[in-house]
C-alpha cells in the first residue's frame, strides 16, 4: 500500500487562499513523463507487475477512449482539459513530515477539531512521519495504534475469509476474480472517463465477501487509520456472493488536497442472489479558491449490478469537496426483488458545480428503488439533480419511489433538477416527488430569537434538511458528516 | 426592568411606533392592548430584535443593558423569550432536538453547564406533562403538522424550558378554545416571581382573567395611549377601542 501523500489544507472559508506547508519537501520521485500514448500504458502495467491479460484489457480500452468525444452535456464549465499536459504515472512520494502535532498548521488542527476527528487520528491525517515521531505523547499512542490496529483489521478479515486489499495485489493474487468480475459492470467502453481509467488505473481496492459471509467490520474504519493515499485514476471493485453483505466507506471529511486536478475513479459493484452491499461516500476535496479556481475535478463513474434475486445495492453519498462533481452512482436491477437505493446529500458553496445523481435501471421482476437527493447551493454555486428511472418491459410490477429536495441559501446560487423516468411495462410505479425551498429569514430569527447564532440556525435548518440522507451513513461518519457540512457552509450566510 | 423611552420604529420606511414610553418593574406582567395595525406586534419584533424593523428614535434598557444593541441571540440569551403570534415550522429539526440546542447555548452563555440528553429530557417531559401535552411532541419536527393550538402551546413548553427573565407573549391566546387558554394561562403563571416579567399582547380581555396583569396598556397608532390597573381591560371590553382611543386623542 502506497505511502501516505495527501496534501491536506486547511477548510475552506470565503476569504481564503491557498496554504503552505511550513516543512521541506524532499521528494524522492518516479514520475512518467506527461502524455498519454500506448507506450505510457505499457509502462504502468509493467511498474505494477502486471499479467499480459491486463495489458491487453488497458490496451483495448486505450483504443476504445481514442475514438470517443469528451462529453459536454452536463450543467457544469470548465476549462478544456489537456489530456496529454498529465503525468500518469507517479510512484509513491516519501516526504518528510511534520516531526510531532505541534508543527502542524493550527488551523488545520482547528478544522480536525470543527470535524470532530479523534485526537489519535489528527496526526496521522496532518502526515505526521511516523519514521521521524519524536516528542508528543499523542503523536506517538497514534503511530502504535495505526500499526497494531491494521494488523488487528488484517487478521480478523482473513478469518471471516474476507479478502481486502489493493487491486494491484489483487490482479497478482487473485486473478482469476479479477478477471471473472473487472469491466463487466462499467465495460470499456461504457463512456470517456471510464474508458481513460481502465487504460491508466493505478490504485484502488478489491474486496470479495464468499457465500453467506457477513464482512465482520466497516471497511471504513480501516481505510481511516490507513491514511490511503488518493490516485487520480482509482479503480474499485467489490464483489458479494450469495448472501453476503459489506458495507464500505470511502473518503474522508478531512479535507483533502492533490495536485492531481482530475479525478476518474470507477467502482463496480457486483451483488449475488440475497448480497448486500452498502456503499457510502463522504466527499471533500479540495474545492477550489472563492473563485473557484485550482479545485479538484471529480469525475467518476460508479455503478452496481444487483445480479441476484433479492439482492442489494445501496449507495450513500455527502458530497461537499471538489470544484466540480460529475457522478451518477447507479444500480442495475437484474436480480427478481432486487433493491437498489441512493441517498445523497450535495453540497455546493462559492463556485462550486455539481451535476449529480443516480441511475436506477429496473429489468427484474418486483425490483424496487429508492432515490432520496438532498441539494443545498449557496455562494454562487450551480447544484444539479439527473436522475433516470427506467423501468424495461422485464419489470413487471416494480416500483420506484424518487424525492429530490433542493435547498437554497442566498440569492446567488442556483438548484436544477433534470429527472428521466422511461416506462416501458404498465404494471411498473414510478412515484416522483421535489421541492425547492429557501432557508426563510423567518426560520432564521425563530431560531436566533431562542439563542442560536445564525450559523448554528442554517446548520440546524441544513441538518433537518438532510437528516433522512445522513441517518443512512454508517454511525461514526454520520457524527462528522453532520460537522462537515457546517464547515462547508461557513460563511454562506450573510 | 425593562425600560423603553421615546421608541419609534419602521418597517420598509413605513413608520409604524411613534415614541413608546413603558416601564416594566422587574417582576411584573404587564398586558399591551389594542386595535390591529396599532403596532403590537412590531413592539415584540422590536424588542426580540426582528431584523426588518428600523429603529428610528429611542432606546430601551433591560436590566441595565442597551437591547437595541445586541444580536436577537444575545437578547436572548440576556433572558428575552418571544411567544412568536404565527410560530415557525421547522422541517426536519427534532422539537426535542432543538429545545436542547437552544437550551445549552443559553446555558453556556450564562456559564452554566450544558444538559445531556438523558438529562434535558427528564427536564422536557416533565415540563409537557406540566403543560398537558403529549409527550410525542417532543418527538416531531418543530411546529411541523401542529394545530393552531399546539403551536401556541408549543411556545409555552420552550418558554417553560428556558425560563426566560422577560417573556412577550404576541397574541399567544389567538386560536385556543377554553382549555386550551387554561393550560397556557397556567404555564405562564407558573413562571410568574420576583426575576420574571412579561408583557403580554392580546386583543381580548378573557386571557386576562387569567393571566392577571399588573398594568395594563392601551397601544392605538403606534403610541401608548392610556395605562391603568387591571380593571381597564374590563372597561375596553364594555367600551370597545374606538371610544377609548378616541378620548384619548
Amino acid at each position: 500500500m502506497p505511502a501516505d501523500t495527501a496534501t491536506l489544507d486547511a477548510v475552506q472559508s470565503v476569504t481564503q487562499s491557498g496554504y503552505k506547508w511550513g516543512w521541506e519537501t524532499e521528494i524522492e520521485m518516479d514520475l512518467a513523463p506527461k502524455g498519454l500514448n500506448e507506450d505510457i500504458i505499457r509502462l504502468i502495467s509493467e511498474r505494477k507487475g502486471e499479467p499480459d491479460w491486463l495489458l491487453q484489457w488497458r490496451l483495448k480500452a486505450f483504443a476504445a477512449w481514442r475514438q470517443m468525444e469528451e462529453p459536454h452535456w452536463a450543467r457544469v464549465d470548465h476549462p478544456p482539459i489537456d489530456y496529454q499536459d498529465l503525468h500518469y504515472y507517479a510512484a509513491p512520494k516519501k516526504k518528510a513530515g511534520p516531526k510531532s502535532l505541534d508543527e502542524v498548521d493550527p488551523e488545520l488542527l482547528r478544522t480536525y477539531e470543527k470535524l470532530g476527528i479523534p485526537l489519535k487520528e489528527r496526526a496521522i491525517l496532518a502526515g505526521v512521519d511516523p519514521d521521524t515521531v519524536q516528542s508528543t505523547q499523542v503523536a506517538v499512542d497514534a503511530v502504535f495504534d495505526s500499526v497494531s490496529v491494521a494488523t488487528t483489521f488484517r487478521e480478523t478479515l482473513k478469518k471471516a475469509g474476507v479478502i481486502f486489499c489493493p487491486i494491484s495485489e489483487a490482479v497478482r493474487d487473485y486473478p482469476e476474480l479479477v478477471q471473472k468480475y473487472l469491466g463487466t459492470v462499467v465495460p470499456v467502453g461504457d463512456n470517456f472517463f471510464a474508458a481513460l481509467n481502465s487504460a491508466v488505473f493505478t490504485d484502488g481496492s478489491f474486496c470479495f465477501v464468499p457465500k453467506g459471509v457477513r464482512c465482520p467490520m466497516e471497511l471504513s474504519t480501516y481505510f481511516r487509520i490507513n491514511a490511503r493515499s488518493t490516485g487520480q485514476f482509482e479503480r474499485t471493485l467489490i464483489i458479494a456472493e450469495e448472501g453476503a453483505y459489506v458495507s464500505y466507506l470511502e473518503g474522508c471529511t478531512a479535507p483533502q488536497r492533490d495536485e492531481n486536478q482530475l479525478h476518474a475513479a470507477v467502482v463496480e459493484l457486483v451483488a449475488l442472489d440475497d448480497a448486500q452491499i452498502k456503499y457510502s461516500t463522504v466527499q471533500n476535496w479540495y474545492p477550489g479558491d472563492a473563485n473557484g479556481r485550482g479545485g479538484i475535478y471529480n469525475f467518476v463513474t460508479k455503478r452496481g449490478a444487483c445480479r441476484g434475486a433479492r439482492s442489494k445495492i445501496s449507495w450513500t453519498q455527502v458530497e461537499t469537496g471538489s470544484a466540480i462533481t460529475w457522478k451518477y452512482p447507479s444500480c442495475v436491477l437484474h436480480g427478481e426483488d432486487s433493491v437498489g437505493e441512493f441517498y445523497s446529500v450535495a453540497v455546493t458553496n462559492n463556485r462550486q458545480q455539481a451535476d449529480t445523481g443516480t441511475k436506477m435501471i429496473h429489468i427484474g421482476k418486483g425490483s424496487r428503488s429508492t432515490i432520496v437527493s438532498k441539494g443545498i447551493s449557496a455562494g454562487k454555486s450551480n447544484n444539479t439533480y439527473r436522475g433516470l428511472v427506467r423501468m424495461l418491459p422485464s419489470a413487471a410490477g416494480a416500483r420506484n419511489y424518487t424525492q429530490c429536495d433542493s435547498l437554497l441559501i442566498g440569492d446567488q446560487c442556483g438548484a436544477h433538477t433534470v429527472p428521466y423516468i422511461e416506462s416501458r411495462n404498465p404494471t411498473a410505479k414510478v412515484e416522483h416527488e421535489a421541492t425547492t425551498s429557501k432557508i426563510a429569514d423567518d426560520q432564521l430569527f425563530y431560531c436566533r430569537q431562542r439563542g442560536l447564532t445564525e450559523e448554528d440556525a442554517v446548520n440546524l435548518i441544513v441538518n433537518g434538511f438532510c437528516k433522512e440522507v445522513l441517518k443512512e451513513l454508517p454511525m461514526e461518519f454520520a457524527v462528522e458528516a453532520q460537522k462537515l457540512l457546517a464547515v462547508s457552509l461557513e460563511g454562506s450566510v450573510g | 426592568m425593562l425600560e423603553i423611552r421615546g421608541l419609534a420604529a419602521s418597517i420598509n420606511d413605513k413608520p409604524i411606533l411613534h415614541g413608546i414610553d413603558l416601564t416594566v418593574p422587574q417582576g411584573e406582567v404587564h398586558a399591551i392592548m389594542g386595535p390591529n395595525g396599532s403596532g403590537k406586534s412590531t413592539l415584540a419584533y422590536v424588542l426580540s430584535g426582528r431584523e426588518d424593523y428600523a429603529v428610528t428614535s429611542g432606546s430601551v434598557s433591560f436590566n441595565g443593558r442597551d437591547l437595541l444593541e445586541m444580536e436577537p441571540e444575545e437578547r436572548a440569551a440576556a433572558g428575552v423569550f418571544l411567544a412568536f403570534q404565527a410560530p415557525i415550522e421547522l422541517p426536519g429539526v427534532g422539537n426535542a432536538n432543538f429545545l436542547r440546542t437552544a437550551l445549552n447555548a443559553l446555558r453556556r452563555s450564562r456559564g452554566e453547564t450544558e444538559l445531556d440528553a438523558i438529562q434535558f429530557l427528564k427536564l422536557a417531559r416533565a415540563e409537557a406533562k406540566r403543560l398537558a401535552m403529549p409527550e410525542d411532541m417532543l418527538r416531531r419536527n418543530v411546529n411541523v403538522g401542529f394545530s393552531g393550538g399546539e403551536k401556541k402551546r408549543n411556545e409555552v413548553l420552550q418558554m417553560a424550558i428556558l425560563r426566560p427573565k422577560l417573556a412577550i407573549l404576541d397574541e399567544t391566546d389567538s386560536g385556543l378554545d377554553i382549555d386550551a387558554l387554561k393550560i397556557v394561562a397556567d404555564g405562564v403563571n407558573a413562571l410568574r416571581g420576583p426575576d420574571f416579567s412579561a408583557l403580554v399582547i392580546t386583543h381580548h380581555q378573557r386571557l386576562l382573567d387569567h393571566i392577571v396583569p399588573d398594568r395594563v396598556h392601551v397601544l392605538a397608532s403606534g403610541r401608548i395611549v392610556r395605562s391603568g390597573g387591571p380593571e381597564l381591560a374590563h372597561e375596553l371590553e364594555a367600551r370597545g377601542y374606538a371610544e377609548l382611543v378616541g378620548e384619548a386623542a
